[in-house]
């Protein structure tokens, strides 16, 4: 497993703010580790150790939550996150093409992060955006009726804007 | 808004009634849609333009900006609609928002190009309820979207929100209630269509306290998003029918379990939850009644299994979203094993329909055991892409053709899938001479039987299960000839293979080995035998499986092969896929309507497409990797998938025909 990135900032600290944010109940356990990985990005081990303490509940129980939820992921994501949509709908809009040829682009598979960890490439199962199909966003952005030249398109529009520091839910 | 709180009906019905004096009907309100599909469609710069432009000409005297939640025809999107009027502009950009203000506002007059264009008759639509679309659906719950800010809880309150829950708490029984919703006849619109007044009256029985309600909001079958957009738009009423529910159940606490991947309605939702608690109708003592009940939000992970109500609630106790046997009802032992009553959004929200308008009223619509409207989302290849309600018992044809447009690009219809992918199931036009084939080759339907066409079935929960498919929670994805269905199998058996929780077998290890044997099919090595062994592994997994994802799951690949037998057989026999879907067993080759124009140059990953502008061009059938690219670019249909390995013939036919453009018939762009 890595080890966190930013060690010096005070992890314990912003813990506590987010465990206090929704309480310390069982319940909120997903939506704590969703805001921790948005801050870092993945859920480092020291950071999910420190949660179980805060809520105390075992660790174990962190980890099998962690691993259990596709949101969730052990390894850092890339500053870019590129979903492509591989739902139904996007399915027989051929989607296909457009994965492989980010692939091909971006030279990594699906659900990798490249190496210098600019982008990041997911497939997700519904964006919910079926009119707009095939479907892809980058950084939340929505990008519709994809095709394989509006993908180069897309990358140089990422690559000229600022990296977006937290990915937080807005949509453009 | 006002953070008046307030402490009893009466004083609700005041400030409504002050609602009401201050709201003039003659204003004119410029509506923007903004929902999840319009905002991806840009609808955020329409917005702001509209803002901006409306400050500076000063029209802010006379003109309300409003923005709404979804209207359903995302395929036509962004929508800005003019109230009082009711005048519908579609696909509206930024670029036109001077138009709208100077000719429609200031002049009153129509700007045509933004109409919506019937393209049958090619005339210009102004008001929404004219348009094809709209006309035959019967919108109840998304009825109030496009009036309402959903931020705004004084316009709920205004458009008659809450009155179901203060009749409810002040002049029904939680008994009475119960009894109205039962003999409403509604059933649960998540999938599984039970009745939801049985469901309620075994919670209230149920010994133990706390009591749960729980909204299933974790919507996961991919091309369904009617949750979403009910949350997104109108989430009061999901509000206002989970307090009746609890005030009959007799619970206190509620939960809404919410995708993470739905960030709008989380916070719709927040915002209409903390203004509900402001002004008292929600939280402790609501409206004075002496009733309390409070709702909490828990976003979800990203787990598919979390729709099932056990996982649901094992994910609520912040555990892995493992299913359990249901020997024990979730009514009597739910979530932290007290009784707990889980509802769909879309069930939630009809509640407050059904204690307003009276069950007699609600049982009037639908057909016999289906009662009510259903939200279905329309995708795939369709012309209109969007959410449609329509009454229970309206024929597929009607949803399909009459509301969804057809099949876009002249295209032959061929399947519509619903249910959502354990509830995979295919409803097909069996008049086609090749599927009333397969039906005979399984026994389904006698040789000198009548092929009828199944999209005359009327749509409710018994009709679609006797003809060997589902409901669901309501996706329709519709499937053209472009569509291979062992491809279509394949990617919802890999669907749930990725989303089995792994806790038992038949499941985990079964659904692996029907995905293998798929996979072999589609990459042209498989044997008759396997089809075989498909249905007979299918029947094992639906026997044994823990929960309804397993016992689901074969269901897209039983119904595949029940209706598409004969290409399973193509792809095993004759080492071809029909619609020209799987890789391994096609060729791409362009044919002699090559314009030459030069299009498919560029996406070809592998620069195999060789040729000088307006002349035909021609794949290295050695560099082609079939990525499909060209495929996709190509207007003029000159791209072929072929059977594997005969590219060449193929061009070189086309060589020997090919005429230079002038020549060409003229070809639709």
């Amino acid at each position: 497993m890595n080890t966190c990135p930013d060690k010096d900032y005070d992890l314990e600290e912003r813990i506590s703010e987010i465990v206090k944010s929704y309480g310390a109940k069982p319940s909120a356990l997903i939506m704590i580790l969703q805001d921790v990985q948005k801050h870092y990005r993945y859920l480092p081990r020291e950071a999910m150790e420190m949660v179980a303490k805060k809520m105390r509940l075992p660790l174990a129980q962190i980890y099998g939550v962690a691993t259990f939820y596709r949101s969730f992921s052990l390894e850092p994501k890339g500053r870019n996150h590129i979903c492509v949509c591989t739902g139904t709908a996007c399915h027989v809009r051929q989607s296909r093409v457009i994965l492989e040829q980010l692939e091909r682009d971006l030279k990594i598979k699906a659900g990798e992060t490249s190496a210098d960890h600019e982008f990041s490439l997911e497939r997700v199962n519904c964006l919910g955006a079926c009119a707009l199909g095939p479907l892809v966003t980058a950084n939340e952005v929505y990008y519709g009726n994809m095709t394989v030249p509006k993908i180069e398109r897309m990358l140089q529009e990422i690559k000229t804007r600022k990296p977006v520091e937290e990915p937080v839910g807005e949509v453009a | 808004m006002s953070a008046v709180k307030l402490t009893s009906p009466k004083q609700l019905l005041q400030y409504r009634e002050q609602l009401e004096r201050n709201y003039d009907p003659n204003r004119t309100v410029i509506t923007i849609c903004a929902g999840t599909g319009c905002l991806a469609c840009g609808c955020q710069a329409v917005t702001d333009t509209i803002r901006k432009l409306v400050l500076e000409e000063r029209l802010d005297e006379s003109v309300t900006v409003k923005t709404t939640g979804c209207h359903g025809f995302c395929e036509r999107g962004p929508l800005v609609v003019i109230e009082p009027q009711g005048i519908f502009y579609q696909r509206v950009k930024p670029a036109d928002v001077k138009l709208i203000l100077d000719q429609t506002i200031k002049g009153g007059r129509i700007v045509n190009k933004l109409l919506y264009r019937d393209p049958q008759t090619g005339e210009h639509i102004q008001n929404a309820k004219d348009i094809p679309f709209y006309k035959k659906q019967m919108r109840l719950i998304f009825g109030k979207n496009g009036f309402m800010d959903p931020t705004a809880i004084d316009d709920y309150l205004r458009l008659g929100g809450y009155v179901s829950m203060v009749k409810a708490l002040t002049t029904m029984q939680p008994e009475q209630i119960i009894d109205e919703v039962k003999k409403s006849g509604l059933r649960g619109r998540g999938g599984g269509g039970f009745l939801a007044g049985r469901k309620w009256a075994s919670c209230r029985k149920a010994k133990g306290t706390p009591k749960y309600v729980i909204c299933n909001a974790d919507e996961g079958d991919p091309g369904a998003f009617m949750d979403r957009s009910l949350l997104e738009g109108n989430p009061h009423s999901v509000i206002e029918g989970m307090v009746i529910g609890a005030y009959a159940i007799g619970s206190t606490d509620g939960f809404v379990y919410v995708r993470n991947e739905y960030p709008l309605a989380v916070k719709n939702l927040t915002v209409a939850i903390n203004a509900a608690r402001q002004m008292g109708l929600l939280g402790d003592n609501i409206l004075g009644s002496g009733f309390s009940f409070d709702i909490e939000i828990s976003r979800g992970g990203g787990a598919f299994v979390c729709g099932e109500s056990t996982a649901l609630m094992a994910s609520l106790e912040g555990k892995m979203g493992e299913p359990r046997a249901k020997y024990i009802h979730t009514v009597d032992q739910g979530l932290w094993d007290k009784p707990s009553n889980l509802n769909n959004v879309e069930t939630w929200a009809n509640v407050p329909l059904i204690i307003e308008k009276g069950a007699d009223w609600y049982a009037s619509i639908g057909t016999e055991n289906s009662k009510g409207t259903k939200v279905f989302a329309l995708t795939g290849k369709i012309n209109n892409t969007g959410l449609v309600e329509v009454p229970m018992g309206i024929t597929l044809r009607e949803i399909l053709y009459d509301i969804g447009g057809g099949v876009p690009g002249g295209k032959r219809f061929k399947a519509v899938q619903t249910g959502g992918p354990s509830g995979g199931t295919l409803i097909v036009e069996t008049r086609d001479f090749d599927i009333h084939e397969s039906l005979v080759a399984h026994g389904d339907v006698q040789e000198e039987e009548q092929p009828i066409s199944l999209l005359d079935l009327p749509v409710d929960f018994d009709e679609l299960t006797r003809a060997g498919s589902m409901m669901g929670s309501g996706g329709m994805i519709v499937m053209d000839e472009d569509s291979c269905m062992v491809d279509v199998a394949r990617y919802f058996l890999q669907f749930l293979q990725e989303e089995s929780c792994g806790k038992c077998v038949p499941c985990r290890e079964g659904i692996s080995v029907m995905l293998n044997i798929l996979n072999r099919i589609c990459g042209g090595e498989g044997t008759m035998e396997d089809i075989i062994y498909l249905e007979q592994l299918s029947q094992v997994i639906i026997d044994t499986s823990l929960c309804q994802l397993g016992g689901s799951a074969p269901n897209p690949v039983l119904s595949t092969i029940r209706y598409f037998r004969q290409e399973y057989v193509a792809h095993v026999r004759h080492k071809m896929c029909p619609a020209g879907v799987c890789k391994d067993l096609v060729s791409h080759a362009i044919a002699e309507n090559c314009n030459g124009c030069h299009a498919c140059f560029k996406p070809c990953p592998t620069d195999a497409i060789i040729g000088k502008a307006k002349e035909l061009h021609v794949i290295d059938q050695v560099k082609c990797i079939q990525c499909g690219a060209c495929y996709q670019i190509c207007r003029y249909n000159a791209i072929k998938r072929v059977k594997r390995g005969e590219g060449e013939k193929v061009q070189i036919r086309a060589k020997e025909k090919w005429q230079p453009v002038s020549k060409q018939p003229a070809t639709v762009a």
